[in-house]
């Protein structure tokens, strides 16, 4: 066991990946020499050599095309794309390659590779540095969706992701990279993917967020406990596919959910996990299901904490819901 | 560059030295392309099948390349060169299957005609968005390079795509990780309606590759041997740490790009009358019949034999029944998720579109 923030335990899951399978490697920009401009990969290259630990040229669609073309051919490649923001130029090789490969070939080829990108906002990076793109590779079928939200996690979804068989799109929280320490196993070992978690047991409102924004979340639900209104906190962890059971189980307990997410609203995650719950749980409902989201608006600088759903956006809300 | 002159003999300088009995099953295998390809046009005229897009006129470009190719190296290919699958002997019966969509479709109906891939035959999936399978070759290259793999890849792809962002993308990797590629790009004039002089301002697509260092080849690409040869001298580069190669094979589309597009709208006759003089099937019947003793008998009897095969094929592929409809659900993941579980039983279960048609 060390105690390490997001940033040492992904890169503590790269290293036991790298060392456990040699069909491993990682590519991306200024991940090697540098460490990454986040520092996730430091090290990384001086140990396992230029060869497993790429330094790209600036090309998303490079970087995402050939890892396809590698994990066509028996190599696993793990991506760094730098900001979850320039990840669209690679869009159409996720979207229309890595994504169908298995389906267009009835499972005779497919594409074991993971992209890792930070993302969200908090960190005064205005709209080229902020944002939270996971909606749209929710929608593509053949892609699974992960975020972890803590150390511990981050390491273990990595590594399982790193083992999947399909694409996973692995999206990190960088507002929370050196925010959060945990004890994490040094060894390597894996979290299941499709499996949420009840961070806060509560009774009387069901509160979902991943991310950076299960820290929110949670801020929240302490908050307006002192209150008297008692929230069951559920991170997420994978997106896609979802574990939608844990969440329907827990409206059917408290008939009420606050969904949390800073991704625009409109056609956002948070519309289909209400929906979900509408079809699933209609008759246990007690309040209309809530978004706290970001605005539909591109992500702005100097006003991103009014963007962005912190607790303070989050307490009304579930406010309001418990007492409707 | 010209290895068959145009009395049909051979420059001495620059023959690769295929047998006769090569050079005969590159012939037999060009007319066999062809011929299905005629086939499936008048099928598809007739409505039998959705669409097809078809070589004519760049038979040589396609299968030279794939010949020239080992059998242990790759094909990524655009979506004109099933010619090449065939040549590396996958079934005429699966590939008319895949045309009609039926149950024995690899595929199980879930593309478009002319989608095909097949692992057995080093062959990666077409994919229709332009120039997105030129970085995958790249990739299955640096792959084979870091697994200590003696393979290459030969990547197919046409004028248009050497405006796409994937193009550049690949030749910078290919070139900085000196990956085992050959670029094949088939200039056939036209990218749909747009000729090739509209579609770039230099002067040829070679030199677009001196600025990635990657040495680069025009070549004949309606001279089957020039193909071979150039592509026979990447293979070695690629198999010697020599790095990618590129080759623009200098072609004609001699008819649409597809079974949808009509080419009378935006070239005229005389161009592609000129070009049909140039027919690589013609050029390459002079050289074998100064080698052999080809004559318009056996030249009708190998037609006659083609057509009964893919005639054959087409009479089974109608009578087969279409993919099992739940086979819509498989493939997405390895393993199928809950929702899609949930939403293949409520599609079983649910009303069907041909229910309708049933009642109309």
């Amino acid at each position: 066991m060390t105690r390490m923030n997001l940033v040492q335990a992904i890169n503590s899951g790269l290293r036991g990946a790298l060392q456990q399978d040699e069909t491993v490697l990682l590519m991306g920009e200024d991940i090697g020499q540098l460490g990454g401009v986040f520092r996730v990969t430091q090290g990384l290259q001086e140990e396992f050599g230029a060869d497993r630990v790429l330094d790209t040229p600036l090309s998303e669609t490079g970087i995402l095309g050939t890892a396809i073309g590698m994990a066509l051919h028996g190599l696993r490649p793990v991506t760094e794309i730098q900001f979850a923001d320039f990840i669209y130029p690679g869009f159409d090789q996720l979207v229309s390659e890595a994504a169908k490969y298995r389906y267009r070939t009835a499972g005779e080829f497919h594409v074991p590779m993971v992209v890792r990108t930070p993302y969200g906002g908090g960190i005064r990076g205005g709209q080229y540095h902020s944002q939270s793109p996971e909606a749209l590779f929710i929608q593509t079928p053949g892609l699974k969706v992960v975020c972890p939200s803590n150390p511990y996690d981050a390491k273990g979804l990595l590594l399982e992701a790193i083992r999947d068989e399909d694409p996973v799109l692995f999206f990190e929280p960088k507002r929370v990279y050196r925010a959060v320490k945990m004890d994490v196993p040094d060894a390597p070992y894996t979290v299941p993917l499709g499996e949420a978690k009840i961070v806060r047991p509560g009774e009387q409102v069901t509160c979902v967020a991943w991310g950076a924004m299960l820290y929110e979340a949670f801020t929240a639900a302490e908050e307006v406990a002192k209150r008297g209104v008692d929230v069951e906190v559920i991170d997420l962890r994978t997106l896609w596919p979802l574990d939608v059971d844990t969440i329907v189980s827990s409206v059917e307990k408290t008939g009420r959910i606050v969904v949390v997410h800073e991704a625009p609203r409109t056609c956002g995650f948070g519309g289909e996990l209400v929906a979900l719950v509408a079809e699933r749980a209609f008759l246990r409902l007690e309040a209309p299901p809530v978004r706290v989201t970001g605005w539909d608006t591109p992500f702005p600088l100097t006003h991103e904490h009014e963007y962005l759903p912190l607790a303070h956006r989050i307490v009304p809300a579930l406010l309001e819901t418990a007492r409707y | 560059m010209h290895v068959i002159r145009d009395d049909g003999s051979l420059d001495p300088t620059l023959d690769p030295g295929l047998s006769v009995d090569q050079v005969v099953a590159l012939y037999k295998a060009m007319v066999r392309t062809r011929v299905v390809d005629d086939r499936l046009e008048k099928i598809q005229r007739q409505g039998r099948i959705a669409f097809h897009v078809g070589s004519l006129g760049e038979e040589a470009a396609i299968i030279g390349a794939a010949a020239a190719l080992r059998d242990r190296d790759w094909i990524v290919p655009c979506y004109r060169e099933v010619g090449a699958l065939l040549w590396r002997g996958y079934p005429l019966q699966q590939y008319i299957d895949h045309m009609y969509g039926n149950a024995d479709d690899p595929l199980r109906g879930r593309q478009m005609p002319d989608h095909t891939f097949s692992r057995a035959h080093r062959y990666l999936s077409v994919s229709a968005p332009i120039g997105t399978q030129i970085p995958h070759a790249v990739g299955v290259a640096m792959a084979a390079k870091k697994r200590g793999l003696d393979e290459c890849v030969g990547v197919f792809f046409g004028d248009g795509a050497t405006s796409s962002n994937d193009f550049h993308a690949a030749m910078n990797f290919a070139a900085v990780y000196e990956a085992p590629v050959l670029f094949l790009c088939r200039n056939n004039g036209y990218a749909i309606s747009l000729p090739t002089q509209r579609q770039t301002a230099t002067r040829t697509l070679a030199e677009k590759a001196a600025a990635y260092r990657i040495p680069a080849a025009r070549i004949d690409g309606n001279d089957v041997l020039a193909v071979w040869r150039a592509v026979r001298e990447g293979a070695e580069r690629a198999a010697n740490q020599g790095g990618p190669t590129f080759i623009e094979l200098i072609t004609y589309r001699l008819g649409g790009h597809s079974t949808s597009d009509d080419p009378r709208v935006y070239r005229s006759q005389e161009e592609t009358d000129s070009w049909r003089k140039l027919d690589p099937l013609l050029r390459l019947r002079k050289h074998i019949e100064q080698r052999t003793a080809w004559n318009d008998d056996l030249d009708g009897d190998w037609r006659a034999v083609c057509d009964a095969e893919v005639k054959e094929c087409v009479r089974r592929a109608e009578e087969k029944p279409p993919p099992e409809l739940g086979d819509m659900f498989g493939d997405v993941y390895a393993e199928q998720p809950w929702h899609l579980r949930e939403q293949q039983a409520q599609c079983l279960g649910g009303p069907r579109a041909s229910d309708e048609e049933d009642e109309s």
